[in-house]
């Protein structure tokens, strides 16, 4: 079988070849392979130059200051730290946290953790289209609430929260923000100068960089302060000991730099080549987008196709590497839990794919996917009684389902 | 996940794809599962004077191992006796297919089907 085209860039990316390039001048004897914290020879001072040069990618991306920037492992490391850290160090002024329903599990189970330590936690519901309203931040704003952790781009939908009116709110209120941006930086412009953001994950493998690496924001002014999750040599001005891995963060500093340089013009192809998907998808019946597409980022797009289950349909569709909204492979037979905080029915959420496209997408991989999915959900709806029943004009609902 | 080649064959390949008249006497019809659950099943049977199984067809939505289980208790009803459809067992099913224990819902519902369809043309024999 030949490798199936690659429609799950929200997933993972692969590295760039320049990314790729860069990282491996810092591994061997003739490379930079040094320990960055060397302070008594060149090979600790050049491979501490090259961690800072990267160091500056990243906060030229987000334009703020290079002393803001912590390396961590990725965004998981990075949401924890942001917010296991703010409600630790603050914990004094309150133990009140404010988050979403449709975070990232890397903020979701890091909130269940702080509520099992005696924090509460409020979970906003996001409206139908999938975002945050600011004003329901607003009025979950409690005289205890030290934090604010509201994404920027949603990992399965694609939707763009507002990040600039909730940062506003939050500011007025004395509450940290933390925005968890692994899906978005490196896609759409974030100005940190700017924004009322005072924490902010990213991820090195979701931009063309490594696995393994990522960051977290942590503004100087105002200043926040952070209880250290990981112990050792205080590297990171102690918010994250551990010898940096220079490789990576070369890697994902180079991606950052690539990322900037070409954001307008790879935005611009990525959006065309999602819709050029929806265009050959949108005249069959009963097939809708989830999230609202005018406040989307460029690359994903979640679509269900009503009366299809989502794991038979990526099952024959065995050429396309597609993530599904329903959960139906593991055990739980949950559908999303993101598509289910939309007040979507279960049957949606259980018939819905994620496509995301990027980089190295080409249009002729985007009409191999059209008529895959045509031909898929075609055969798949001769099969489902629920599709026989839709056209007799039976109310689905007004059927009693012994449920099991 | 990988599926087992039993599970791709009846997937790939169904068996007995269709639907027949509800209204038919002859004809019994079981439905399970519910949208919400992700399966729904609808197996249908022939059955003759004699009260075998002459024909069956089904309709399934879900995912590849529910689909497969119907399609193959198309295949194990024909021209059996409805007491015996109605004995098949889901293990029977699981074992047949290969399925993985997340799966085994699957052949449960497969099984319930058969018995609600059974129970049908019963009911439609008993109310004639
Ligand atoms: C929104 C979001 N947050 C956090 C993560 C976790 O990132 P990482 O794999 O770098 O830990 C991901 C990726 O899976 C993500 O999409």
């Amino acid at each position: 079988m030949k490798a199936p085209v690659y429609f799950d860039y929200a997933a993972t990316t692969p590295v760039d070849p320049r990314v790729a390039q860069k990282m491996s001048e810092c591994l061997m004897t003739e490379g930079n392979f040094g320990n960055p914290a060397s302070r008594s020879h060149k090979f600790g001072w050049e491979a501490e130059e090259a961690v800072e040069l990267a160091r500056t990618q990243v906060a030229a991306l987000l334009n703020c200051d290079p002393r803001e920037i912590v390396w961590t492992s990725g965004a998981t490391e990075s949401d924890n730290l942001a917010i296991k850290g703010i409600a630790q160090f603050y914990k004094g002024k309150g133990k009140h946290i404010i988050t979403s329903k449709i975070e990232h599990k890397a903020v979701l189970d890091t909130c269940r953790h702080l509520e099992r330590e005696g924090f509460e936690v409020t979970y906003l519901e996001p409206g139908s289209d999938g975002l945050i309203r600011p004003e329901a931040v607003q009025s979950a704003i409690r005289e205890d609430t030290t934090l604010v952790s509201i994404m920027h781009v949603n990992n399965e939908i694609g939707v763009v929260n507002d990040i600039e009116r909730i940062g506003e709110v939050c500011r007025a209120a004395k509450v940290f923000y933390h925005v968890d941006a692994a899906q978005s930086a490196g896609k759409i412009p974030i100005d940190l100068s700017t924004l009322k953001v005072d924490l902010m994950a990213l991820s090195g493998h979701k931009m063309y960089g490594p696995k393994g690496v990522g960051v977290l924001f942590v503004r100087r002014k105002p200043r926040v302060r952070l209880e250290a999750q990981m112990h050792g040599g205080g590297h990171e001005r102690g918010m994250r000991s551990g010898t940096l891995a220079t490789h990576q963060l070369v890697g994902m500093g180079e991606a950052c730099r690539i990322a900037q340089a070409e954001m307008s013009s790879e935005a611009a192809r990525t959006l065309a080549l999602r819709e050029r998907l929806w265009q050959g998808l949108n005249d069959m019946e009963e097939v809708y987008v989830n999230g609202d597409l005018n406040a989307h980022v460029p690359g994903i797009i979640n679509i269900s196709f009503n009366y299809v289950e989502g794991e038979s349909l990526i099952m024959s569709l065995p050429e396309l590497a597609v993530s599904s909204g329903s959960a139906c492979t593991s055990a739980s037979l949950e559908p999303s839990y993101v598509l289910r905080a939309l007040g979507m029915n279960d049957e949606l959420a259980h018939s819905s794919l994620r496509f995301s496209v990027g980089r190295f997408t080409t249009e002729e991989d985007v009409d191999a996917a059209i008529a895959q999915v045509r031909r898929a959900v075609e055969k798949l709806r001769e099969l489902s009684p629920l599709w026989d029943m839709y056209k007799d004009g039976v109310d689905l609902d007004s059927i009693e389902w012994a449920a099991h | 996940m990988a599926y087992s080649d039993q599970v791709m064959d009846h997937y790939q390949n169904p068996r007995n794809v269709g639907k027949f008249d509800d209204d038919d006497a002859q004809i019994g019809t079981g439905m399970v599962g519910a949208p919400a659950c992700g399966d729904v099943m609808r197996l249908q049977i022939k059955v003759n004077d004699l009260g075998i199984i002459e024909d069956a067809k089904f309709k399934t939505y879900g995912c590849g191992s529910a689909i497969a289980s119907s399609s193959l208790l198309t295949e194990w009803v024909k021209g059996r006796s409805i007491d015996e459809a109605a004995q098949i067992k889901n293990t029977e099913i699981a074992e047949e297919l290969a399925l993985p224990p997340v799966k085994i819902h699957c052949s449960v519902l497969a099984e319930d089907a058969i018995k609600a369809a059974v129970e049908d043309y019963r009911k439609k024999l008993s109310d004639a």
